[in-house]
């Protein structure tokens, strides 16, 4: 098991469960499958004439402020700040990419791989297999191409 | 204010998720993606062990959400964007190792060039919302209707 997790398993499975339990607050709560790409629209209502998922756009924006404050609690509680080496190229044009696609999908890694999953979705199943597959491609490409991290 | 608290609660816990698994650090995303640690696996399996208990049981439980809510009973569809946006977002993904949760949560780390890929999102997602909703072209692409 160590050379498939050298990192260990506990921060995985600690921080996949901490998240189950976030989406399952916003549930019990709200009533809502918080997947977290449609956010991306809802707030682009604000300051544009686009409609998509306005009526969502108040606790989608303070949802993605939370996740920054709980993100920076870890970090503050850790000494865990962290600045990546990713190329400024790669984080623009892997970030024009990932917003485009997760919209025309309707879902990103936790709207169809963890909302949807949960729902038992075959569209996000087959969207998971899909994107992940093509990641796991790109991301092999990338490294073949001496390009690091 | 409970509807403020419920959000601060569930956002906080994904977001610390988050952080604490490293999925806020586009280098852990990569090293799934480049096969050289499966942990984001575990991840996804442990969130969606608990998010799926928690899916099915809250409604089976109770009529309306503790703030007296209706569930939603949502289960995505596929669409003709469905796969092809997946392809797109992989591409995307594989690239950055940024996906939007994760990039959002990834400030609250103190990543700053995360918000060129932020940047990039938004302007990815207006793209998209320009192209559905057919204000660049004479009618919205692609056509929503099931496939």
């Amino acid at each position: 098991m160590g050379h498939l997790f050298p990192t260990g398993v506990v921060s995985f499975l600690g921080g996949g469960l901490l998240m189950g339990l976030g989406l399952v607050v916003m549930y019990l709560t709200l009533g809502v499958k918080a997947g977290a790409s449609s956010f991306l629209s809802s707030t682009l209502t604000y300051v544009t004439p686009l409609q998509a998922e306005r009526g969502s756009r108040q606790w989608r924006l303070l949802f993605a402020a939370a996740l920054v404050l709980g993100a920076w609690l870890y970090a503050a509680g850790h000494q865990a700040f962290f600045v990546t080496a990713v190329g400024w190229w790669r984080l623009a044009l892997g970030g024009l990419l990932v917003g485009f696609g997760t919209r025309l999908s309707s879902g990103c890694t936790s709207g169809h791989g963890l909302c949807g999953v949960a729902s038992f979705s075959r569209a996000s199943l087959l969207a998971v297999a899909v994107f992940m597959g093509v990641a796991i491609v790109t991301a092999r490409l990338v490294l073949l191409l001496g390009v690091t991290p | 204010m409970k509807r403020l608290l419920s959000i601060a609660l569930g956002g906080g816990l994904f977001g610390y998720g988050l952080a604490w698994s490293g999925m806020t650090r586009p280098e852990v995303v990569l090293s799934f993606l480049q096969l050289r640690n499966f942990g984001l696996l575990l991840v996804m399996a442990a969130a969606l062990v608990v998010t799926a208990l928690g899916f099915r049981l809250a409604p089976a439980l109770r009529a309306t959400t503790l703030l007296g809510l209706p569930f939603s009973h949502e289960v995505k569809q596929m669409l003709p964007g469905t796969v092809p946006g997946a392809v797109i977002f992989g591409v995307g993904w594989g690239l950055s190792g940024l996906c939007p949760g994760a990039a959002v949560a990834s400030l609250g780390t103190g990543n700053g060039p995360v918000l060129i890929g932020l940047a990039g999102m938004f302007l990815g997602a207006w793209l998209q919302g320009m192209l559905a909703e057919g204000r660049l072209g004479r009618r919205p692409w692609p056509r929503q209707e099931a496939g």
